[in-house]
């Protein structure tokens, strides 16, 4: 039998490296992602917010990626610091807890989504606040941190206005950059009036009309709120300092005017030096917005003394991320820096959506990130939704080979299903069989003319069904299947170069199924 | 040179025309194909599907099988981007030190046929003649695992009396991806239902590509909208000549070909 994880194996005596647990955050869903794609697939409005969205993003990514003539040597720059730090990442995190430290800041580690939330819930209660004002954060939305604040009785305000329009539809992010890409601007007025106390009635859905009215619900909160939590985009090992890169400067608001400030990052989230971000603050904007610089980078070492926030937490997340980085072919996943390019070039996000996903992380990233962080088996339909179409590999600024990580994933699904269970699915049944015929051209040969391949292909108009895969049926919901032909190549070929090696025994081209009759049912 | 012939399971199973048709174009530029016969599939359907183990004989197989030839030759850019790539790791995780070595000589000497032609021969103007509307979709590994370019383009665009017209959103995948359409058969057909409206935008009775899978894919689709235009294979459109031209038939998904060294009953 297999093991479970060949292409890392596990030295006799190391304990196993925890996966992010059940139960707590939002990296895994409800149902598979085949299933919650076909709801949103029937949502005319939401494929038509999204095809537009992205259409726009793409488009302008495009325009200004094209501008760069070195754009090939910065995403290899970008790729071998990303590889380079995860190379040594013990080592940076070390040296950010020192740098951090010696600034002013206090480093927590939290191992997983639960005692992150713990650590922040306490630090809030020890400032004596019951209400936090938030800049947009992965890394929060990923564990839960709202929910868990409503829970101790703590008032979180999200303040990125897409993320505020989530928290206020009561509706889950679907995208990395644009949490809110499934709305348009009409029902987001009518979100802002349900949900706004103070808004104007009279309120219309031009978008300047709609930041301004969240400008105004916004900033009663940003000058009232004594702490701040945040993500962070980048981190930087030598000096400390913490990076948050942003359109709107509502972030900048959280990160300079409360007394606390909680940073919650992932531990992937370093670079060496300060000077590696002049590699990613190019990467970053063309890939994301499509822009040639981001409005707003906000950058902060510890605490100074008369500005800005006195106290400074920064709480180290792995929740799985030492796991994802135990896998040698799968941590690249890790490199990743949020730019979310891979989801609006995705010919499978834009039509199934975010939500289809489960996880906080949608998209071809998230397809790759979210089942390594929960293990495979908790999100074992994501590694298959895609296409392998290539489109996101093309455009991702870290060269982060997601289809080749997508392969090796449904590797360890199979592998790690097998491993778990006595009986082998269909699927792994119809795949040994199918193996077991192509290994043999005389088999193979057989199979072939006798229309035994028609259980491997499927080769009637109709009828698909004796492959023993799920769904198999259902190709031709929307699709005619070939007419089988009268003869297959290698038989033509055989008949054209009679002098050519003996055919292996059996029924000839006019034999059985050389027609297409056997298969049927 | 000795050139074999890869003909890929789907095209030797399904459409065996793609297979004469690239022996066709071969031999009318003066060379000689051979097709070894123990050669089965190059197990991209395990490997792409999580069964990497059980592609590992299929692996050992084309590597044996295609050792002794100086270009291999296949009409589906799918099948030889995972010649290129794919083999290499499933050798890796399960094979010796020396199928290794054997699967990187072979891969190197693996080509896709627009690559083979304009690469390795040289040729842009292979001669032929076909008369019709087509549009091209350059399918997803041809475009960016082997990163053919506008090889396939080129070609089209020697071929007399064409008439080539631009796909929109070309480079957008047609939603096949093997066991993708049968996995999330919902999504799939969202994303052929997009390609099969920009085929029909262009007005093309052709659409055509270098995979036999994908036009499987989009054909079957056209077909169940009864659409009008029909899928064909680049190999196809570059065998027919004047003299022997292809013969578009009334119904069905994929023309019948009659071009070719012999004409099939």
């Amino acid at each position: 039998m297999t093991a479970v994880r060949p292409s890392s194996p596990v030295l006799l005596g190391m304990p196993a490296l925890p996966t992010s647990p059940r139960g707590t955050g939002h990296l895994r869903g409800d149902e598979s992602f085949p299933d919650a794609a076909r709801r949103s697939l029937t949502d005319t409005q939401l494929r038509r917010n999204l095809g537009k969205a992205t259409r726009t993003i793409r488009g302008k990514r495009a325009a200004v990626v094209a501008e760069l003539p070195d754009w090939e040597a910065l995403r290899e720059a970008g790729r071998q610091l990303k590889v380079h730090t995860m190379a040594h990442l013990p080592d940076y995190l070390v040296q950010l807890e020192e740098a951090v430290t010696a600034r002013g800041g206090v480093v927590h580690w939290a191992r997983d989504a639960e005692e992150a939330n713990r650590i922040v819930v306490d630090l809030v209660r020890a400032a004596g606040a019951d209400e936090v004002v938030k800049v947009k954060s992965m890394a929060t939305q990923e564990i839960a941190l709202n929910e868990a604040l409503e829970a101790a009785g703590i008032a979180a305000f999200e303040t990125d206005l897409a993320e505020l329009i989530v928290q206020l539809g009561h509706d889950k992010p679907s995208h990395i950059l644009v949490p809110a890409i499934h709305r348009n601007r009409a029902e987001i007025r009518e979100i802002f009036l349900r949900e706004m106390a103070d808004v104007d009635p009279e309120l219309s859905d031009e978008p300047a009309a709609l930041a301004a009215a969240a400008r105004r619900h916004l900033r009663r909160k940003f000058l009232s709120a004594k702490v701040a939590v945040s993500g962070a985009n980048f981190a930087v090992a030598e000096t400390g300092t913490l990076a948050v890169v942003e359109s709107e400067g509502n972030g900048r608001m959280c990160l300079t005017l409360p007394e606390t400030l909680i940073t919650v990052m992932g531990i992937e989230k370093l670079v060496p030096r300060a000077q590696d971000l002049e590699v990613f603050l190019q990467l970053l904007p063309r890939s994301s917005t499509g822009e040639r610089m981001n409005p707003y980078t906000s950058m902060w070492t510890g605490v100074t003394p008369g500005d800005g926030p006195q106290a400074f937490h920064l709480v180290l997340l792995d929740n799985g991320r030492t796991a994802v980085l135990s896998d040698a072919q799968g941590r690249d996943a890790l490199n990743c820096i949020r730019c979310s390019a891979c989801l609006n070039v995705c010919p499978v996000y834009e039509r199934a959506g975010g939500h289809a996903y489960g996880s906080v992380y949608p998209g071809p990233i998230g397809a790759i990130l979210s089942p390594q962080l929960t293990g495979i088996e908790d999100n074992a339909s994501l590694p298959y939704a895609s296409s392998l179409c290539g489109a996101c590999y093309d455009v991702c600024p870290v060269k982060i080979d997601i289809p080749s990580i997508l392969v090796h994933l449904r590797a360890e699904h199979t592998e790690t299903y097998a491993a778990e269970h006595r009986v082998p699915s269909a699927e792994a049944t119809a795949m040994a069989a199918a193996a077991w015929v192509m290994r043999n051209p005389t088999r193979w040969t057989l199979a072939l003319r006798s229309g035994r391949l028609g259980r491997v292909l499927g080769r009637r108009r109709g009828v698909i069904g004796e492959v023993p895969l799920p769904v198999a049926s259902q190709w031709t919901a929307t699709r005619d299947l070939s007419r089988p032909p009268q003869q297959t190549f290698r038989d033509w070929w055989a008949a054209e170069h009679a002098s050519a090696a003996p055919e292996p025994d059996g029924p000839g081209a006019d034999g059985p199924g050389a027609d297409g009759s056997e298969g049927a049912p | 040179m000795r050139i074999a012939l890869f003909i890929t399971c789907l095209a030797d199973a399904l459409f065996p025309d793609v297979g004469r048709a690239t022996v066709t174009v071969l031999e009318r530029l003066g060379h000689t194909v051979e097709f070894p016969r123990d050669q089965t599939c190059c197990g991209q359907m395990h490997v792409n599907t999580g069964y990497q183990e059980q592609a590992l004989p299929l692996v050992q197989r084309f590597a044996d099988t295609f050792a002794p030839y100086d270009a291999v030759v296949a009409p589906s850019g799918s099948c030889v981007g995972s010649v290129r790539h794919q083999h290499a790791v499933v050798a890796e995780r399960f094979g010796s030190p020396l199928l290794q070595q054997q699967v990187a000589s072979v891969a190197a000497r693996t080509h896709e046929l627009s690559e083979l032609l304009v690469d390795v021969l040289g040729v842009t103007d292979v001669g032929a003649y076909f008369p019709h509307r087509v549009t091209y979709h350059p399918t997803c590994h041809s475009l960016r695992m082997l990163r053919v370019g506008d090889k396939p383009l080129r070609l089209l665009q020697a071929v007399q009396a064409i008439d080539l017209v631009e796909l929109p959103g070309a480079e957008e995948c047609c939603g096949f991806g093997g066991t993708f359409a049968l996995k999330n058969v919902d999504t799939s057909s969202a994303m052929l239902a997009d390609k099969m409206r920009h085929v029909s935008s262009t007005g093309a009775e052709i659409c055509t590509a270098g995979d036999s899978s994908c036009l499987m894919h989009i054909g079957g689709g056209l077909s169940r909208l009864r659409a009008g235009a029909k899928t064909v294979h680049l190999a196809q459109i570059l065998a027919a000549t004047r003299e022997r031209p292809m013969v578009l038939a009334p119904g069905g998904q994929e023309a019948d070909v009659h071009a070719g060294p012999t004409a099939v009953a």
